[in-house]
């Protein structure tokens, strides 16, 4: 009851309250004749799409790479690929603006991509690096080509991995905001920007509630797809420790990893241009963005000192990954329940209340946030201007990426042990503290900091939730880049150099803590 | 993993965990001592920690900011939370959306006795519920050294700008996604009138403008004149925007075309419904005083509505407050912004 309780008070309550404020003034229905919203609507699944095609096809080799190869070097990669992620999109957006001056679709598409390659590339290698390698090569020896073999024995047992990374990626392209705003240019238009436009510049909330409609029928459709795939893979492969399966690659692999090598070199392209940026000055190279981070910037632009701002990061997504963790875990042991329950009511209940643990993805931040200045006052304490709103919105963000890496893995113990535990007399709790907590503490702890990373770096509900005296880093990153004067943006730069940094290590930790586990996560 | 590593990151899970105590404890431990009055503002708000200090000593309030996006996004919050507002006090709905904040009645009449010292020579309502706290003005800027280098004469005026001579070296924010790129979007309107801005616009469009979605690529990226290594070297930016182009030499590498410049007015007011409506009072006279007027230049890079309160240094020659800036009235801009803004983007997609 808790995770609904918290989606319910939290989301979809603030979410509906909005939205029906919206029907209540009148025109919803016009709002959804206009061609208008429907050549918005195009163009928004029409972006995703490509954006999810080029980062799916970016992150299969990298997937091949991280999940067969055996090369020094490769858990750098791992790592090196979660940066794009935390990355505030003003700063990814200028990068790319400076890279593809004329970029047009073309840099929103790409954009889009940078940010979701390793979605792609750490869900796909994840089962790959678990896939029996013998039917493959049984194929081989009977004489199949190495492509071949790809294409008729791995290609369909990673199918079900790459679909679902594919919807979790939709999504995220889907209702990306920063990126298309700035890349768009005066020009391109999604869903999303233009429920920003009407919610918080024009007030026109039958306009944005008509939009938030067709964007909300629009993943709920993802939702089904990513769903559909999710279960054709269940039971289906018997998987092995990923220690079986990596080896050094032989001849046309190396195609492969050069392919992989090249998808990671172009990540690094706007990563590096961000640290030379960070560095450089009217008159040369100088590390006085470094040492005005002790600061307040130029004009003591800011509340708070850039590391106090670091601070405030670390300690909100701290409290977003406790709070994520409680709800998503809880969410999670109850979808295993319900799949276990024997009954179509239950397996229908468990199905839809997956689909709606995924929904805070697929909804425009502004109409959570403006939701929550209708709703929030009613509660006890009044929670609109409350500090807590930061962790619970980032927590919203995190759940859904949290009950997909936790699922799979809570699936795979065996019910069998389950029930002779409870056959000797344990009860519930013991159950759960004896068999299943040892069993996927390794895949929680990893799910618990790829959400604090996710957590770190979110900045749509946080940029609208944060307090001026504990802003978070990229919230901190953006105010800077929006002032005039040189240190301040040299001092944006250096921030986003320590975000990145302050990512690598969090994952780096992650990745020793989950190094040797052999269960399947989906990130 | 050896057991080292796992020490290391239990003692690194266990610091981190530490750290994240504002779920647990906190929240709201209510001194004794100073009322505490919300003020509602903008994200551009900024003011010296000494100064807002000093008004707490004198006066025994506290205030508490609250940072609601730019002025539009602040007035709607306003509006939709007015039954039960976030605040006791906002500040910054500026001239372009106080209309629709005194037609949702989210403001109470109050007039303060620093009015009469002069910030109201910008009142727009009767009933003073709201008090002009700054003035800003969107200007094109330009890079002095570019022109210099190239042997062309500076642009002036807005015809300059679509004069071929000036090709391609325009860059606008889209004043769907940016405050300063409707402000040149209504002076333009000011200027040339309804029949004539969207002609003015498409002399612009074929003359190369180049439009970008905010400030910040506009001035930190295209712009020539500033931190980025931009191509452009005329761009739409602040009045008060050179004060920060001041170089080595002491003398400002920018400059803004007086003759285009478009005027807001900011205005603070207090709340209908506020709790606390005499201190939030207080707080209203604070903006329009002497010494928080005083620091809105540097602060903010606005400049004071009260009059005689000094600049600056630098400013009178880098930035000087344009004198005859264009505006229009706060209710024509309710009326007409919406289609204005969906006319500018069907004319720069044809």
């Amino acid at each position: 009851m808790l995770p609904l309780g918290f989606l319910a008070v939290f989301f979809a309550w603030p979410v509906l309250a909005i939205v029906g404020r919206g029907f209540a003034d009148g025109g919803v229905a016009e709002a959804l004749g206009e061609a208008e919203t429907w050549r918005l609507a195009g163009f928004t699944v029409a972006q995703a799409a490509a954006s999810t095609a080029v980062a799916v096809l970016a992150g299969m080799p990298v997937a091949f790479l991280l999940a067969r190869v055996r090369l020094p070097g490769t858990a750098l990669v791992r790592t090196l690929l979660l940066v794009p992620f935390v990355l505030p999109t003003v700063v990814v957006g200028l990068a790319f603006r400076a890279l593809l001056p004329e970029g047009g679709v073309a840099s929103i598409v790409l954009a889009n991509a940078f940010f979701n390659v390793a979605v792609v590339a750490r869900t796909v290698g994840g089962l790959w690096a678990h896939l029996d390698r013998r039917l493959e090569d049984s194929a081989r020896s009977l004489g199949a080509s190495r492509w071949r073999a790809f294409r008729t024995t791995t290609l369909p047992a990673l199918a079900p991995a790459v679909t679902a990374a594919a919807a979790v990626v939709f999504l995220f392209c889907a209702t990306s905001f920063g990126v298309v705003l700035m890349l768009g240019g005066a020009r391109y238009r999604t869903l999303e920007t233009e429920i920003y436009l009407r919610t918080v510049q024009y007030l026109d909330l039958p306009g944005a509630a008509a939009l938030s409609l067709v964007q909300l029928a629009a993943v709920i459709a993802a939702l089904v797809l990513g769903a559909v795939a999710r279960r054709k893979r269940e039971g289906a492969i018997r998987l092995r420790a990923a220690t079986d399966t990596a080896r050094r690659p032989e001849r046309g692999e190396w195609w492969v990893v050069g392919a992989a090598l090249a998808v990671l070199a172009l990540l690094l392209v706007p990563i590096i241009g961000l640290l030379v940026r960070s560095v450089s000055t009217e008159t040369g190279f100088s590390l006085a963005g470094y040492r005005a981070l002790g600061g307040r910037g130029q004009d003591e632009v800011l509340a708070v000192s850039g590391w106090d701002a670091a601070l405030n990061s670390l300690r909100t997504a701290t409290d977003a990954t406790v709070l994520a963790m409680i709800v998503g875990v809880l969410a999670a042991v109850v979808l295993v329940a319900l799949r276990r329950t024997p009954g179509r009511l239950a397996q229908g209940m468990g199905e839809v209340m997956d689909a709606a643990l995924m929904l805070p993805l697929g909804v425009s931040a502004v109409t959570v946030g403006f939701g929550y200045l209708i709703t929030l006052n009613l509660l006890p304490g009044d929670l609109r201007t409350s500090p807590l709103l930061v962790p619970f919105a980032q927590a919203l963000v995190i759940i859904p990426l949290i009950v997909r890496m936790v699922l799979p893995v809570l699936r795979s113990v065996d019910e069998r042990q389950r029930q002779a535990a409870a056959t000797l007399g344990a009860g519930r709790l013991r159950v759960w503290r004896e068999i299943d907590l040892p069993l996927t503490a390794r895949s929680l702890v990893a799910a618990a900091g790829f959400g604090y990373v996710v957590a770190l770096g979110e900045f749509g509900a946080t940029s609208f939730l944060a307090r001026p005296d504990a802003p978070t880093l990229p919230v901190t990153i953006a105010g800077l880049i929006g002032r005039p004067g040189e240190l301040n943006s040299q001092m944006a730069y250096a921030a986003c150099a320590l975000l990145m940094l302050v990512t690598v290590v969090v994952v780096t930790v992650i990745d020793r803590l989950r190094s040797g586990q052999s269960s399947v996560g989906e990130f | 993993m050896t057991p080292r590593v796992r020490a290391v990151a239990a003692l690194c899970l266990a610091g981190a965990l530490s750290a994240g105590c504002t779920l647990a404890g906190g929240g709201g431990q209510q001194e004794e001592g100073p009322v505490t009055v919300t003020l509602a503002t903008h994200d551009s708000w900024n003011a010296p920690e000494e100064v807002l200090a000093e008004f707490e000593q004198r006066s025994g309030i506290r205030i508490k900011i609250l940072k609601e996006g730019d002025a539009g996004e602040l007035t709607n919050k306003l509006v939709l939370a007015k039954a039960d507002p976030i605040a006791d006090v906002a500040y910054g709905v500026d001239s372009t959306f106080a209309s629709r904040a005194l037609a949702e009645g989210v403001f109470e009449p109050y007039t303060s006795p620093e009015a009469d010292r002069g910030p109201q020579r910008y009142t727009i309502d009767r009933q003073h519920r709201l008090s002009a706290v700054d003035v800003g003005d969107v200007c094109v800027n330009i890079d002095r050294q570019w022109f210099a280098e190239r042997d062309l004469p500076e642009p002036e005026t807005y015809a300059d700008l679509a004069d071929p001579a000036y090709r391609g070296l325009l860059v606008v924010e889209n004043p769907a996604t940016s405050s300063p790129g409707l402000a040149f979007l209504l002076g333009t309107i000011a200027r040339f009138g309804e029949d004539g801005w969207q002609e003015y616009w498409s002399r612009l469009r074929d003359n190369g403008m180049l439009a970008v979605s905010g400030w910040e690529e506009a001035y930190t990226q295209e712009f020539s004149g500033s931190s980025g290594e931009g191509s452009r070297p005329v761009v739409v930016s602040y009045a008060s925007s050179p004060a920060n182009e001041i170089g080595e030499d002491g003398l400002p590498r920018t400059k803004a075309l007086l003759d285009t410049c478009y005027r807001q007015v900011e205005y603070a007011g207090v709340l209908s419904g506020s709790g606390q409506v005499e201190s939030a009072g207080k707080v209203v006279d604070f903006l329009l005083s002497q010494e928080f007027q005083a620091t809105v230049a540097a602060h903010m890079y606005v400049y004071p509505a009260r009059e005689g309160v000094p600049l600056p240094a630098g400013w009178a020659e880098a930035a000087p407050l344009p004198e005859d800036p264009a505006s229009l009235p706060s209710e024509r801009v309710e009326a007409g912004r919406e289609r204005w803004v969906e006319q500018w983007r069907a004319l720069l997609n044809q």
